[in-house]
C-alpha cells in the first residue's frame, strides 16, 4: 500500500476488526457448534464450514464462532447453540449446511430466533 | 480478508524462542494444513507475554484458554482435542502453584488479571511484524491526532498534566522535559530513545520493542512534534537482535506507509527514525554518554549543565526518553491526562512495568498501577515465594537501587514512598530474595557490577567503588573488622556526594540498603565469622543435627564430594575434610536436619576423632543456634 491518511487509518483498523473482536472479546453474538465424535460423524464439520462460509460473505464483524464438545444429545446432532449477548441462548438440532444458513440469517443477522429447528425449552428432559 | 474462527496467539518472545515456540509454530502450520483448517484458524507470533517461566505460551481466542509449556510433540493433540472437538487439553492449562489449581483461562490466571496493561497494551495480542495489526488497536491514531488536531503546546501540556514521569530510572516528568527543550531556538533538533537496558536481570524494554515496536516509533513521533525534532534515534543493545530486528521491520513499514519520513500522514511534518546499535556498556545508558557513543565517540557522561534540551547530541538540542516512557504516550494523547491520572498516586500516575524475578513461583513480566503494595505485587500476581521458602527481602531499581525488608511489604510501588525506604522504583527489576541469600554477598555482586561498569572518568567512583569491593571481599571471606561497617558507609557517602554521574552516585545504594536492614548479618561476617546462610564458603560448616537426622540418605545422594556417610536408620554425618560447603545438602534435607555452623566449629569437628567428644561439640552447635 502506498502512503497513508489520517482516513486510510481508520479504514485499516475497520478491516481487522473481526480478528481484534475475535481476541478481546467485545462480540455481539457467538455461535457453538457441537463437534464431539458424533456431531463431526453427523456433519458437524459442514455446519462449521456453512458459519464460516456466512460471516465472509456477509462481511460480519462482531460475531464470533467457538466449537464444543459432546453436548450429551447424540441423536440429535449434529448441533449449534446462537447466543445473541444479553439474550437466552437457544441451541439448534439435527442441523445441516441449509437450516444453518437459515439460522444465520434469521436468528443472527435479524434477531428471530428459528423455532422449527431449535430445541424445544423443556425438551432437554425428552431423552 | 479471511475471517477466522479462532486465533492462536503464540509467544514468540525471546524466552519462549528459546524454549522452542517457532518449532511449535512451525508444526501448527503444518498441522492445520494438513487437517485443511487453515482456512479457519490463524496462527500469530505476538511478542513476550509475560508469563517467560512458563513458556512456550499460547493463547488460545475466542475462548481465552491459556496454554503454557507447549512443545511439538502436543501440537496433534491441541488440534484434535481443542480445534476439532472443542475440548481443552487439561494437561497444558496454567496450574496454580498453591492450591495445584487448574485454570483455563488466561483472564482468570491472577498472575494476568491483577495486572493493568497501558505501556503493554499489545502484549500478546498482535503480530509484533505486522503494522496492520498495530493500526487495528488504534495505532498512529494518536500521532495523527498530535500532527493534525494539536500544537505543541497543547501535546505538551496533555503530558504535563498526566504526571507521567521518565520510566527509565530517574522519574523526571516527561512533559517538563518536552517543554523545555520545545522552548529552545535551533535549526535541528533530536527525538532520542534510550534502549540501552543495562540492570543485570531487567528486560522491560526489550519486551516492549520485542512486542509492540509501533508503539515506540509512535511515542517518538508525537514527542519530535512536541519539540520540534526531525531526525531521531533508537539506542538499543546489540546483545537485543530480536528487539533490534523488530524496530528495524517497524521502521520499514511506517516509513512505506508514509507514517515515517517526509510528509507524514499528508501533514507537511517530517521525522526520520535510525536504529543505533550500542555495544552494551551500562553507562552508555545514562543520557550524556548515549549522545556521545551515537556521535561515534566513546561512551562517558560528560557535566550537566548545559542539559540535553539545550545541547545535546551534537550540540543540538535533544530530548531522550526510555522505551517504556514512549509506551505510555500515545494512549495519554488518544485518552486524555484524566484517563491516565486515574490510576496511581498524586505524585506517581499511571501504570509501571517490572521483571519480577528471583525466588518467585510466577516469574515474569508484569505491569500494575503505580500505589500498588508490594506485598501484593509478591504474593497475588508473584504467586508467593517459590519451593516453599521464606521471604527475606525484593531488591528494587538494580545496581542504582537498594533492598527492602519483610516489615516494609506493605510499602505502595510509588516514586516518593520507595525512595523512603532506600531503594528506588528504577526502571523495573524486581528481584525476590528468600532465607538462602546472603545479604553481604547481594551487596556485592551489584557493586561487582557497578566496579567493572564505572567508566573510570571520576576518582569517587572508579577508585570508591573499588575499595567498597575489597572491603566485602575481605568481610565475605573471613578477613572482616569491626570498623568495616562504618567505612563502608563513610565511602559510601563521599562516592554519593562527588560522583559526577548517575552511576556513581548511586553504586553505593545496594551497600547502605542491605547495612540499614540486615545489619546482623554484616555482624555475624565480621564477629563471628559465620554466614548464616551458607553462601560464604570461608564463613560457615555445614553439619547434621543428628537428633533430628531421619537417615533418608537424601543429603547423601546430593553431595558432589561424597563428603556425608551414614547408613539406613543411622545418622547421616558429614566429613569436614571432604566438605567443600556448596549447601546441596541443606537444600536436600526435607527435615531441617542440616545446620550451618560459624567456621570455627569446623576446625574443632576435624581436630576432634573422639566420638563422644564430637557429640559434645554437636550438641553444644545445635544449642548455640536455637538460643
Ligand atoms: C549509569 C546509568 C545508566 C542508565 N541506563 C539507562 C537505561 O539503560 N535505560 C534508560 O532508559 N535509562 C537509563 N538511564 C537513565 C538515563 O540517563 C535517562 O535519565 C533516561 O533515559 C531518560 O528517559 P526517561 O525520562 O524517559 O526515563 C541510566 C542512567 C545512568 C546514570
Ligand atoms: S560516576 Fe562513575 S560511571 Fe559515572 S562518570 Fe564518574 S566514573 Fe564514570
Ligand atoms: S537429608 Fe536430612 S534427614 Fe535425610 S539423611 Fe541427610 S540430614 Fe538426615
Ligand atoms: S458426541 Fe455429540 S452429543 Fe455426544
Ligand atoms: S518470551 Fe514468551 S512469555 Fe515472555
Amino acid at each position: 500500500m502506498a502512503r497513508l491518511t489520517v482516513d486510510d487509518l481508520k479504514k485499516i483498523k475497520e478491516e481487522y476488526k473481526s480478528t481484534l473482536t475475535l481476541r478481546e472479546g467485545g462480540s455481539r453474538a457467538k455461535i457453538t457448534v457441537h463437534m464431539g465424535t458424533c456431531g463431526i460423524a453427523a456433519g458437524a464439520r459442514k455446519v462449521m464450514e456453512a458459519v464460516l462460509d456466512e460471516i465472509n460473505k456477509n462481511n460480519v464483524k462482531d460475531v464470533i464462532v467457538t466449537n464444543s464438545g459432546c453436548a450429551g444429545l447424540c441423536s440429535k446432532e449434529p448441533m449449534a447453540t446462537v447466543e445473541i449477548i444479553n439474550e437466552a441462548p437457544v441451541k439448534y438440532v439435527q442441523l445441516n449446511e441449509e437450516k444453518i444458513r437459515k439460522i444465520f440469517k434469521e436468528h443472527v443477522m435479524e434477531g428471530n430466533a428459528v423455532q422449527d429447528y431449535a430445541l424445544v425449552v423443556g425438551s432437554e428432559t425428552a431423552y | 480478508m479471511e475471517k477466522y474462527r479462532t486465533s492462536v496467539m503464540l509467544c514468540g518472545g525471546t524466552g519462549c524462542i528459546a524454549g522452542g515456540s517457532l518449532k511449535v509454530k512451525n508444526a501448527l502450520i503444518d498441522e492445520l494444513r494438513n487437517r485443511g483448517l487453515e482456512n479457519e484458524i490463524n496462527v500469530v507470533v505476538t511478542g513476550c507475554n509475560g508469563f517467560c517461566a512458563q513458556g512456550p505460551v499460547m493463547t488460545v481466542y475466542p475462548e481465552d484458554i491459556f496454554y503454557e509449556k507447549v512443545t511439538v510433540s502436543d501440537v496433534p493433540v491441541i488440534i484434535e482435542e481443542h480445534f476439532i472437538k472443542g475440548r481443552p487439553v487439561e494437561r497444558l492449562l496454567y496450574k496454580e502453584p498453591v492450591k495445584k489449581q487448574t485454570i483455563p483461562l488466561m483472564r482468570d490466571i491472577p498472575f494476568f488479571n491483577l495486572q493493568v496493561l497501558r505501556a503493554l497494551r499489545n502484549k500478546g495480542l498482535i503480530d509484533a511484524e505486522k503494522i496492520d495489526e498495530y493500526i487495528a488497536r488504534d495505532g498512529y491514531q494518536a500521532a495523527a491526532k498530535a500532527l493534525t488536531e494539536m500544537t505543541p503546546e497543547q501535546v505538551i501540556d496533555e503530558l504535563k498534566r498526566s504526571g507521567l514521569r521518565g520510566r527509565g530510572g530517574a522519574g523526571f516528568p516527561t512533559g517538563m522535559k518536552w517543554e523545555l527543550c520545545s522552548r529552545v531556538k535551533g535549526d535541528r533538533k533530536y527525538i532520542l530513545c534510550n534502549g540501552d537496558e543495562g540492570d543485570p536481570g531487567a528486560f522491560m524494554d526489550r519486551s516492549i520493542m520485542e512486542a509492540d515496536p509501533h508503539v515506540v516509533l509512535e511515542g517518538m513521533i508525537i514527542g519530535a512534534k512536541a519539540i520540534g525534532a526531525d531526525k531521531g534515534y533508537i539506542y538499543v543493545r546489540a546483545e537485543y537482535p530480536l528487539a533490534v530486528h523488530r524496530l528495524q521491520l517497524a521502521i520499514n513499514q511506517a516509513k512505506e506507509y508514509g507514517l515515517l519520513g517526509e510528509n507524514i500522514l499528508g501533514t507537511g511534518f517530517n521525522l526520520d527514525i535510525e536504529i543505533y546499535l550500542g555495544a552494551g556498556a551500562f553507562v552508555c545508558g545514562e543520557e550524556t554518554a548515549l549522545m556521545r557513543s551515537i556521535e561515534g565517540k566513546r561512551g562517558m557522561p560528560r557535566p550537566r549543565p548545559p542539559f540535553p534540551a539545550q545541547k545535546g547530541l551534537w550540540d543540538k538540542p535533544s530530548v531522550l526518553n526510555n522505551v517504556e516512557t514512549y509506551a505510555n504516550i500515545p494512549q495519554i494523547i488518544l485518552n486524555g491526562a484524566d484517563w491516565y491520572r486515574s490510576l496511581g498516586t498524586e505524585k506517581s500516575t499511571g501504570t509501571k512495568v517490572f521483571a519480577l524475578t528471583g525466588a518467585i513461583n510466577n516469574v515474569g513480566l508484569i505491569e500494575v498501577p503505580m500505589g500498588i503494595p508490594l506485598r501484593k505485587i509478591i504474593y497475588d500476581i508473584g504467586g508467593g515465594i517459590s519451593k516453599n521458602r521464606k521471604f527475606k527481602a525484593v531488591q528494587l531499581g538494580g545496581p542504582s537501587g537498594g533492598c527492602i525488608p519483610e516489615y516494609l511489604l506493605d510499602t505502595p510501588v510509588t516514586y516518593e514512598d520507595i525512595v523512603q525506604t532506600g531503594a528506588i522504583v528504577g526502571s523495573g527489576g524486581m528481584v525476590v530474595m528468600n532465607d538462602l541469600n546472603c545479604m553481604v554477598s547481594v551487596a556485592k555482586f551489584f557493586l561487582e557490577f557497578t566496579t567493572d561498569e564505572s567508566c573510570g572518568k571520576c576518582p569517587p567512583c572508579r577508585i570508591g567503588t573499588t575499595v567498597m569491593l575489597d572491603i566485602l571481599t575481605n568481610i565475605t571471606e573471613g578477613r572482616g573488622k569491626e570498623e568495616y561497617i562504618e567505612l563502608l558507609q563513610d565511602i559510601s557517602q563521599d562516592i554519593i556526594a562527588t560522583s559526577l554521574c548517575g552511576l556513581g552516585q548511586t553504586a553505593p545504594n545496594p551497600v547502605l540498603t542491605t547495612i540499614k536492614y540486615f545489619r546482623d548479618e554484616y555482624e555475624s561476617h565480621i564477629n563471628e565469622k559465620w554466614c548464616k546462610t551458607g553462601v560464604c564458603k570461608e564463613l560457615c560448616t555445614f553439619y547434621v543435627d543428628e537428633e533430628k537426622c531421619k537417615a533418608c540418605g537424601a543429603c547423601k545422594r546430593v553431595c558432589p564430594q561424597n563428603a556425608v556417610s551414614g547408613e539406613k536408620k543411622v545418622p547421616h554425618r558429614i566429613d569436614q575434610s571432604k566438605c567443600i560447603q556448596c549447601r546441596s545438602c541443606y537444600e536436600a534435607c526435607k527435615f531441617d536436619s542440616i545446620k550451618i555452623g560459624p567456621r570455627s566449629l569446623r576446625e574443632r569437628l576435624m581436630e576432634t576423632t573422639d566420638q563422644e567428644a564430637l557429640k559434645e561439640i554437636y550438641t553444644a552447635a545445635i544449642a548455640a543456634k536455637e538460643e
